[in-house]
Order: structure tokens, then C-alpha cells, then sequence
């Protein structure tokens, strides 16, 4: 029915549904929320990064304070999520830099600064080492076929050791939540991406029943992973306030509370080493790798199983070990960010890739044509490919960036370019949909459709992409279709918005809604079914299609229910004198299903390749004993328009029989591609850096090595000198 | 406190408020108008931009006091008659915007742009607009509806 009608905004560039609010500045965020006797709230933190809280002062005027710490939950003290290992409020022992132990509420927020709270310490040795780390959060082995048998079918074994650092998310709106008690309870509103993670967080806090807590999420300044664990967090600070003063409590952090305090990309040590043929096929592949989960477990060890999942990038080989471990330092935890654990992996793969063909006298893209996932092939769990894009995007991105002949125009130049290829699964890992059991509701209006689902609009599209699926299923205009707000006292649990699952997933719930809701109404308009027949909401969950299996002892099988595939293209300069690179031409084809809004789609490529050139250069967590020492965006560097070149888009379409019009997931996998292309466009220039950001000082280092000098170069030199063959070739022997 | 009187978005509005608080936050909390965002407290980002005197500027920057007699337009201002004005209109028709908390500040700094350089290139909407930060969009969209709003002009 559906193909026969024709498509009235599935495909096009509807007007989002936010934007008159947005364009115009009465969208309402966090800190533009107020309410009759509010009080502001502030948190103290630690100061050092373990040890034990030996006692606690007060100095200043306190009357008419509320001051909350450990001894004031109510329920179990715990940030709620996968291990409940971390506390809300730490009671003594003290992991990381910044935890919070005291909060404090007053009305007047001068008086709220005023006040001095000083915390005595025992102090502990810290470990800001994560190979020195004796505290695993997560162990993971992946295993396919036989590495001695593949090593045995080597002509040529090449190994390497990759790192990434950490990267800070930044919305730009900082975090923050309002909490207003409420009948014994509580209401949350805040900023965030996934309220029934709060809603969880806050009853196991509380030790309150569902119906006494109601999260609200309020318009959201972005979140790309950094609002999906931490607000459980700030809303059980300001709920614990609330409650005790009775009064409505507002938390919003500034940027550097922000920087200091919450969760950032995991940054990672991935060993490669790998036999592949003298043509150049892949005949073993062996990983290890190594992320630094921080202090708490949070969501370290789900970070882990993406990464290594995606850790051999899209390419076939038989015999696969991929080992990894997410382990504890003293430093603030780490969390979710966009890509979540592939962007670190499929870094490490594709500089590997590069230095393969380096090795083999290969061309980068030879290479990567020979290895490439296929229809049919099977991925590092044993997951056999029905559809796989990695050719097309591949040779579609070769072709419409001219990269080879760039790349013999920009020889021996102070540029070069690079390509990366990879992938990304859409969803929850292996058995995460089947658990999440996600549910969506659309509810029959006058006009159409109202959606009822928690999952977030944070600046990606959300309520325009659903309403786009629902208005084409059930044949009514898309302004008919109205989308509810993600409140938990009216929408049901539709999971958390991560995970590029909100289009595939959810999408594909609510197709479902809408495709029995028409089939209800049969030949009656909303208007006529709703006079005849009374109200009808349409509720359905998640169902799992048959072909996935997921075995999550032995990490074999369908690791997600389809992946999207893509390649980029990126040249660089290189200045002479700064070592400053730039980003001058950048193509990137994806491959994501089917794009529900163009438009929307490709503004999620864009904005998430702008991050991962941030990622590959510019965006240096600085660690000084375990605490962010550059947490101001004074020196946290992030692109600006003038770091960014313009983006050529294109996107590929190859239907997912079981996604919403055939959509795949598109938010995260744009992040993993800009970092290695980025460092294979320095390699072409003959920089052999395995490490981001590349910074000035790296590359630099790195070139001095090259000469072998200690110093660059004379500054009469502006024309970047190709080395000898010789030396390049010493420089990849390098292990 | 310090009385300060300036005209915002049209309208003269007189407070006494502490010498040491900034526009910013006197136009958030004072005037109510929540449309001007903070981003960053350090003048980076510029989501608190706004227009003083008819130019852009970053409202951190300035404590209220400064702009004692100023003439000040906030994003709750460009469109009075309620009509969305061509940089609004070219924000939401070219998708210039995904989380919105930019937006106004990108809005207001690119009004001072066209306003210098009516028919601006890629190059030069780039560099008008460098001094704010988007996290969402990659800044192409964005450069796009800029375009929109000086063809419509």
C-alpha cells in the first residue's frame, strides 16, 4: 500500500518541526526554566584523585541553607546504569578528581558562592596508567578461525601500536536539570537524551516507585553521548535537594564544571599486528586493545564491545583475535560519545591499513579493494553479511575526490590526502534490543497522529524524522502528525536515544503503530473514526526479526541487525613554519539505508565529520595529575569555520528490509572515518604519526624524526621536501 | 547598584542593577529574555551575541552598565511584526540548525555581516561567522542559510 501511494515526505526536506521555537529564541533549555521559590544548588567536589574524605567544614554564613550529602539518600547510593559501582554523593573513598560529596542549595546564589567548604583528605596514590591499571571493568575476547593458521599463510607480518586521547563532547549547551518535588516525589527536567535512564537512576536513588518520578526533558543543546549517563547524575543531586528543602532546586553546570567533572570519549592503546600476503590479502589479524575507563565503570564495558567489534574495520579475514580490556585509572570516567568505542578502533585499523600498503607497495586504496567486506563474507564474530556497501562507498569516495590523482599531483608538496574506510552497526549490540524490549505509541488525533516515544530530540532530527515515518505510513500530511514530548509521566520506554537507533529502531517501531492504525481506520478520515469510534492509541515493542542471533558468552554472531559503511577523502596542509594542518578539500560517501530527510541525514555526516576533525587535531584533553587542566574553551580547541572545509556529501542508498523505509542508523559512524584519513594524509606526506590529536608539537616530533635532525628544517625551507625513500622506508619499519 | 536605562529590542527599560553584572545575564535574568544563550563564560562560543548599537556583539563581554544608553536587539527582537526575518527563515528552511542553542548567536552575528557585506562569499560568510561555535552541523548548513537570507535580501 505503502509503495503504491507514493512518498509525501519520506525522502524530502520537510521544514523541521522545531525550528520556528529555535530560529526565534522561545525554545525553552534548562537554564531558561524558572519557577516560584526556587533555590540554586552547587556542588563541591574532590580535590584530589584518591584518597579518603577525613572531614568536611563549613566557613561562611549557612543559615538558610540546604546542604545534602551521603547521609541524606534515601535509597541506595548509587548512580544506577551497568555495574552501580559508582556513588552519587562519595561517602569516603575518593576515585577521581572532582567527585562530588557536598551539595549545597540557597536562594540567593551570591550567598551559595560564599560559602567556603573545606574537605581534609587522606591522600592515596593515584594510577593514571592504564596499562598499570589492576582493576578490569571488562574483559573481552573476540575469536574467528586460527591465528597460527593465518600467520602460517603470511608472506608479511606488520605490527603497529595506535593511540587516541580523550575528547570532550561539548554541547555547547552545558548540563543542567531543575527539580521540583511533587507529591512525595519528584519531577526532573533537564537536558538530556535518555529520560528513563534518569527515571531509573532516580527511583534506585530515592527509593521511590514509579509513579513518584516523572522526568521531563526540557529543549536540548546537544548531547553526541555526553547527556546519555551523566544526567542521572545531576538529576539525583538536584532531587536530593529538593526533596530536603522542599523547594524546587536548579543545577546548571558552567562550562568548566562541565569540562571537569563529566564523562568524555574513552582515549585508547591499540596493538595491531597482522599477516597478509605479498598480493596483499589479509590472512591473520590480531588486536589488542586497551581503553581507559576513569574511575567508575559507567558505561565502559558496552564502549568496549563496539569498539572491538568494529575493531578489524570492514574488511574479510578468517582468522581474527581481537582482545580488549576496559580498566580503571584515577582520572573522571569516561562515558558515551558518539561512535562509542569504533571511532578509537577503526583509528587504529585504518592507519594499520595504510601502513600495509606502504609495506606491500601497495596503493592505499588497492589495498583496502582486495579486503573489503563483500555480500556474503562474515564479519570478525561470524556475522554473515547479507547486503555490504564497503566497495561501493569506497570506490564512489575514490572517484568523486579524483584521490589518485591527487595524490600523485600533491607529491612532495606540503599536502597530501588521505582516505579512510569503515563502518558502523546500527542498535544496541548483540542482544541489547531483544533486552531494551523498546515500546512506542501513536495516538490518533482530529487532523492525524500524535507520537508518544521517549526518545529525545537533541538538535539530530528526532521529532521531524518520526513524524516523517508516521505521516507516509498512514497517509497523512506530515504537519498532521504532532510529536508529544519526551515526558515519562505520558510517553512509554522507547530506550535511550544512542546508538543510531532512534531512526532504525524506533522509527521502525512507530512504522509498525502507524501501518495498524491505518489499517483501522479502512476507509474513515481521523476525524470520522474518532466521532464513530471513540479514542485509539496504538502501542507496540521491539520485536526482534528472526534472522539475528547473538551469542553473548563466546561474542559470536550478529553483533547488530545491519551497518552502515562509508569512506572519506581528506587533503590537508601542512604549514611549513606552525606545523599547523589544515583540512583544504573533504568527500565523504555513506552508505546509511535510506535517507528518511536528506537534509537532516546529511547534517549529521557534516556536523559529525567536523567532530572527528577536531578528534584527529585539535582537541587535546589536557590530564595534570588525573584533572583536566584545559577545561575552559580558552585552550579545548574545537573547529571553528575556519577549520572546517566545506563537506561534499554523498549518500548512497541500499535499503534495510527491516528499518523504517529501509533506514539504517546514521548519527555516529561520520566520527569514525575524519581521524584516519586525516593522519593517512600526513603519512602521504611521509609524517609517520600513529597518534591524535595530531597537534603542532606531534607532528613536528615526528618530522624531526623523519630527518633524523632535531630541528625541523631552515625557515628559507617553506617547500615541504619528500624524504628519501630510504629513511621512509626505515620510519615504517618503526614498530 | 547602578541605574541603567537602554532600549531593548524597542522597548526602554530602566534597572538598577550591580555594577559588575553582565549583559548577559542582566537581559537572561533581568529582562527575562532567555533567548540569548550562554555557552562557554569565557567569550568563545558566542551564543550570547546580540546587537549593540546595530553591530554584533559577544554579551559577556560587556557588563550591563556599558551599555547604559545602548540600543540593544536580542534574537526575541529580529522579527517584531512577527514575521520571520530573511536570516530566521533561512536558518530553518536550509537546516542552519539541529540543537538550536547557537542558533540565535549565529543569527544575530550574521545580521552584522550582511549588514557589512550584502552579497558575502562562502569565504567570507566563514570567516563573519568564526567567532561562534557550532557543535551540530559542521557549519555547512549554517553557511547555507546565510546564503539564503542574502539572496532573499
Amino acid at each position: 500500500m505503502r509503495s503504491s501511494r507514493g512518498l509525501k515526505a519520506v525522502g524530502r526536506n520537510v521544514l523541521r518541526k522545531d525550528g520556528v521555537e529555535k530560529v526565534s529564541g522561545a525554545a525553552r533549555y534548562i537554564d531558561d526554566l524558572s519557577f516560584p521559590n526556587l533555590l540554586h544548588a552547587r556542588t563541591i567536589r574532590s580535590t584530589i584523585p584518591s584518597g579518603h574524605v577525613v572531614d568536611i567544614q563549613y566557613h561562611g554564613d549557612t543559615t538558610g541553607f540546604t546542604i545534602v550529602d551521603h547521609r541524606d539518600v534515601p535509597g541506595r547510593n548509587i548512580v544506577a546504569l551497568i555495574d552501580d559501582d559508582q556513588p552519587c554523593l562519595a561517602e569516603r573513598t575518593i576515585r577521581h578528581f572532582a567527585e562530588p560529596i557536598v551539595l549545597l542549595a540557597h536562594e540567593n546564589r551570591e550567598r551559595l558562592n560564599a560559602v567556603d567548604v573545606q574537605i581534609a583528605y587522606r591522600e592515596a596514590t593515584p594510577n593514571f596508567d592504564p596499562a598499570a591499571s589492576k582493576t578490569s571493568f571488562k574483559t573481552i575476547a573476540i575469536e574467528k578461525g586460527s591465528l597460527d593458521e593465518g600467520f602460517a599463510a603470511a608472506d608479511v607480518v606488520v605490527e603497529g601500536e595506535y593511540r587516541a586521547g580523550h575528547q570532550e563532547q561539548l554541547y555547547i549547551e552545558p548540563n543542567g536539570a531543575i527539580a521540583v518535588p511533587a507529591g512525595g516525589g519528584i519531577t526532573l527536567y533537564g537536558s538530556m537524551q535518555c529520560p528513563y535512564y534518569v527515571h531509573r537512576a532516580l527511583k534506585v536513588l530515592l527509593g521511590l516507585p514509579d509513579h513518584k518520578v516523572r522526568v521531563i526533558q526540557t529543549e536540548t543543546g546537544g548531547g553526541f553521548g555526553g547527556k546519555e549517563e551523566y544526567p542521572s547524575m545531576i538529576a539525583g543531586h538536584a532531587a536530593l535537594l529538593a526533596l530536603k528543602a522542599g523547594r524546587p532546586v536548579k543545577l546548571v553546570y558552567d562550562r568548566v564544571e562541565d569540562m571537569v567533572a563529566t564523562t568524555k570519549r574513552h582515549p585508547a592503546v591499540i596493538h595491531h599486528r597482522t599477516g597478509v600476503t605479498r598480493d596483499g590479502r589479509l590472512t591473520a589479524i590480531d588486536i589488542d586493545a586497551l581503553f581507559d575507563g576513569g574511575a567508575y565503570a559507567t558505561l565502559s564495558a558496552v564502549v568496549l564491545s563496539r569498539g572491538l567489534i568494529h575493531a578489524s574495520g570492514p574488511y574479510r579475514c578468517d582468522h581474527v583475535r581481537i582482545r580488549g580490556r576496559a580498566v580503571m585509572t584515577n582520572t573522571p570516567p569516561n562515558g558515551a560519545f558518539r561512535g562509542f568505542g569504533a571511532p578509537q578502533t577503526q583509528l587504529a585499523a585504518e592507519i594499520h591499513m595504510d601502513r600495509i600498503a606502504g609495506q606491500l607497495g601497495l596503493d592505499p586504496v588497492r589495498v583496502r579493494e582486495i579486503n573489503a567486506l563483500r555480500p556474503g563474507d562474515t564479519t570478525a564474530t561470524g556475522q554473515r553479511l547479507g547486503d555490504c556497501s564497503a566497495l561501493q562507498v569506497l570506490r564512489a569516495a575514490v572517484e568523486r575526490s579524483a584521490f589518485k590523482r591527487r595524490r600523485r599531483a600533491l607529491a612532495g608538496t606540503n599536502r597530501g590526502i588521505g582516505l579512510a574506510l569503515f563502518f558502523h552497526g546500527s542498535g544496541f549490540t548483540g542482544g541489547g534490543e531483544v533486552a531494551l524490549a523498546s515500546k512506542a505509541s501513536l495516538a490518533l488525533t482530529g487532523r492525524g497522529a500524535r507520537i508518544f516515544v521517549a526518545s529525545t530530540e537533541i538538535g539530530q532530527g528526532t521529532r521531524t524524522m518520526h513524524a516523517q515515518i508516521v505521516a507516509d505510513t498512514l497517509g497523512v500530511p506530515y504537519d498532521c502528525v504532532e510529536v508529544n514530548a519526551a515526558d515519562t509521566g505520558e510517553v512509554p520506554n522507547s530506550g535511550p536515544t544512542v546508538a543510531s537507533r532512534t531512526c532504525m529502531v524506533v522509527g521502525r517501531i512507530l512504522q509498525r503503530c502507524a501501518e495498524e492504525m491505518r489499517e483501522r481506520l479502512g476507509t474513515l478520515t481521523p476525524g470520522e473514526y474518532l466521532r464513530t469510534h471513540g479514542p485509539l492509541v496504538i502501542t507496540k515493542q521491539y520485536e526482534k526479526s528472526s534472522a539475528i542471533a547473538w551469542d553473548d558468552h563466546s561474542y559470536r554472531g550478529d553483533a547488530y541487525g545491519s551497518y552502515g559503511w562509508a569512506c572519506d577523502v581528506v587533503e590537508v596542509e601542512v604549514d611549513p613554519d606552525t606545523w599547523q594542518v589544515k583540512p583544504t578539500a573533504f568527500t565523504t560517501v555513506h552508505e546509511i539505508g535510506k535517507a528518511i530527510h536528506p537534509m537532516l541525514a546529511s547534517g549529521q555526516i557534516e556536523g559529525g565529520s567536523a567532530q572527528g576533525i577536531g578528534y584527529a587535531l585539535f582537541e587535546e584533553v589536557v590530564m595534570r595529575d588525573g584533572r583536566m587542566a584545559n577545561c575552559q574553551l580558552t585552550n579545548y580547541i574545537v573547529p571553528t569555520t575556519l577549520d572546517t572545509p566545506a563537506i561534499d556529501v554523498v549518500m548512497l542508498e541500499n535499503p534495510y528490509k527491516h528499518g523504517p523505509f529501509g533506514a539504517k542508523g546514521v548519527g555516529e559512524m561520520p566520527i569514525d572515518g575524519p581521524a584516519p584519513a586525516i593522519i593517512n594524509a600526513l603519512r602521504h606526506m611521509g609524517i609517520d604519526l600513529r597518534e591524535i590529536p595530531a597537534t603542532p608539537e606531534k607532528i613536528m616530533a615526528a618530522s624531526a624524526e623523519r630527518t633524523g635532525s632535531g630541528i625541523t628544517k631552515s625557515r628559507s625551507a617553506r617547500r615541504y621536501t619528500k624524504p628519501s625513500s630510504k629513511t621512509l622506508h626505515a620510519l615504517r619499519e618503526k614498530p | 547598584m547602578a541605574q541603567v536605562s537602554m532600549t531593548v529590542n524597542g522597548k526602554v527599560r530602566k534597572r538598577n542593577v550591580d555594577p559588575r553584572v553582565l549583559l548577559v545575564h542582566f537581559l537572561r535574568e533581568e529582562l527575562r529574555l532567555t533567548g540569548t544563550h550562554i555557552g562557554c563564560d569565557t567569550s568563545q562560543c558566542g551564543a550570547c551575541t546580540v546587537l549593540i548599537d546595530g553591530r554584533s556583539a559577544k554579551s559577556c563581554t560587556i557588563f550591563a552598565v556599558q551599555a547604559d544608553g545602548s540600543a540593544i536587539t536580542t534574537i526575541e527582537g529580529l522579527a517584531p511584526d512577527g514575521q520571520l526575518h530573511p536570516l530566521q527563515e533561512g536558518f530553518w528552511e536550509e537546516h542552519g540548525l539541529q540543537c538550536g542553542y547557537c542558533t540565535p548567536g549565529m543569527i544575530m552575528a550574521a545580521v552584522t555581516l550582511l549588514q557589512d557585506n550584502p552579497k558575502p562569499s562562502e569565504r567570507e560568510i566563514r570567516e563573519g561567522i568564526s567567532g561562534n561555535f557550532c557543535r551540530c552541523t559542521g557549519y555547512q548548513h549554517i553557511v547555507n542559510a546565510i546564503q539564503y537570507a542574502a539572496n532573499k535580501r
